[in-house]
């Protein structure tokens, strides 16, 4: 568990290099908190997608809004 | 006699540089005679005698900065006695020039004695680093440094050239911020100094370009979907092949429109907003520019960008994203002449077909240089970018 989400923030910080990983809040919005634009947050989605060998839907996007909806939209992929 | 101080040639001007006397110790000067060239770091300007008198005394010789107020130079009224041995008490304070000082006219083709360089070329040369003091010798009118001179030099020494070489780590955010921040000062404050801009809105209907752009991405993979923003863009490139003249730098005076379209693209950064440019942006696939807009973003959020793509933007586009207020009313970064703006798409009530209807919309706007064109060239871009809109499977 804190190991996938360990792996998330990895990715937030790919896209977002000048977040801090201590301070990422787990129920946060995430374009909020680290003050991404809609192209960061397709970046990370795309991030995630590959990761994890997921396809992830348009329509799934707003499952990823904080740090806890990406683990638990992992987990509940089956990965 | 009298000291003559640093003027100040600007409200926003802190400090000037000497570039060089046009007097030496013992000449006599006339009211109105250049006594020196300053630099402040925009433009380079001639600064005349307020008073009839004879040259004392050189304080600060070129070469060196000073803040506004600051002796530099002595100067003798006509029919005052000569200047004895004893020492001048060093000036308690820097002080207000203690007359108007007239200035000339800023000189656009900045003809300090050493050095030629356009006020353009002089922005860009600080932008990329580059001392323009070693380019030997200018292609512009009387061998004055271009920015395309600048560019070259650049390109040139771009290894030993990168000045923006990252900072010490401590502190590091902390410079890069305010280097950022001062830039961005430096080029709003120009701006609104020097363009007299106009601004136009109008409320675009995008439940077409929408729909049609969610039927394709339905199709597609992740990498190859496309955002709303792009199809933006891509209406803002074609509605330039309408209205070209937005599409260019103001330049000493005239308006020099570019074939190319490189679109500078806003993007926010926490130390600040840079816009590089996707380059000719409108020969370009909506696949293709979602690439390149997707690697603009990441490359500007590493500190990877090139020069190239930090200074060559035709006009810019800044859009404040689907969170972002309903309308942005931007400033030009010259010497550009136009700059777009997108609010936030949201359902608005309009009237099509006479019917109210809560359709999904976006509020574009024009900020552009009066100077260069006028609001109803203006209007009809905007009405370009809506109309595309409108069809966009022809984009």
């Amino acid at each position: 568990m804190s190991e996938l989400k360990d792996t998330i923030v990895g990715l937030l910080l790919k896209i977002a290099p000048e977040a801090d990983a201590a301070e990422i809040k787990p129920n946060v919005d995430l374009r909020d908190q680290l003050d991404i634009d809609s192209m960061d947050h397709l970046n990370f989605v795309i991030a995630m997608a590959k990761q994890f060998g997921l396809e992830i839907p348009e329509k799934d996007y707003p499952r990823l809004t904080t740090l806890d909806d990406c683990v638990a939209y992992v987990q509940s992929r089956g990965t | 006699m009298s000291d003559f101080n640093m003027p100040s040639l600007g409200a926003d001007m802190d400090e000037g540089e000497i570039l060089a006397w046009k007097v030496k110790p013992g000449d006599s000067v006339r009211k109105g005679d250049v006594l020196l060239e300053v630099d402040t770091s925009k433009a380079a300007f001639d600064v005349e005698a307020d008073h009839d008198g004879v040259v004392e005394e050189i304080l600060v010789e070129p070469g060196h900065k000073v803040p506004v107020g600051t002796p530099i130079a002595r100067i003798r009224q006509t029919g005052e006695a000569p200047a004895e041995s004893k020492p001048v008490p060093a000036p308690e304070k820097a002080k207000a020039p203690q007359a108007p000082v007239k200035v000339a006219a800023p000189k656009s083709a900045g003809q300090a004695p050493h050095l030629r360089i356009t006020p353009l070329a002089r922005v860009v040369a600080k932008d990329l680093g580059v001392d323009p003091a070693k380019i030997e010798r200018g292609s512009g009118i009387d061998g004055a440094i271009t920015r395309a001179d600048v560019e070259r030099a650049a390109a040139r020494h771009e290894e030993p050239h990168v000045v923006k070489a990252p900072p010490p780590p401590s502190g590091a955010d902390k410079s890069k911020r305010e280097g950022l921040r001062d830039a961005i000062a430096a080029a709003m404050s120009r701006s609104k100094r020097e363009i007299p801009h106009y601004y136009l809105s109008q409320t675009i209907d995008l439940d077409p370009a929408l729909n049609w752009l969610e039927k394709l991405n339905a199709g597609r993979p992740i990498t190859e979907r496309i955002l709303s923003p792009v199809l933006l863009l891509k209406a803002v490139a074609h509605a330039i092949w309408e209205v070209p003249e937005l599409n260019g730098y103001w330049i000493d005076g005239a308006l020099n429109q570019s074939e190319s379209v490189h679109l500078g693209v806003a993007i926010s950064l926490h130390s600040g907003v840079i816009a590089p440019a996707i380059h000719d942006a409108d020969d370009k696939s909506l696949e293709q520019l979602m690439a390149a807009l997707a690697d603009l973003v990441q490359r500007a959020r590493h500190g990877t960008l090139k020069p190239a793509e930090m200074t060559d933007s035709t006009i810019t586009v800044t859009n404040l994203g689907d969170r972002g207020p309903e309308a942005v009313y931007g400033v030009i970064y010259p010497p550009q002449v136009a700059l777009v703006g997108f609010g936030a798409i949201a359902p608005r009530a309009m009237v099509i077909d006479g019917q109210l209807v809560a359709r999904r919309s976006v509020i574009a706007t024009l900020s552009a240089d009066h100077r260069a064109s006028d609001g109803h060239r203006g209007g009809l871009f905007l009405r370009a970018i809506a109309r595309l809109l409108e069809h966009p499977e022809s984009l």
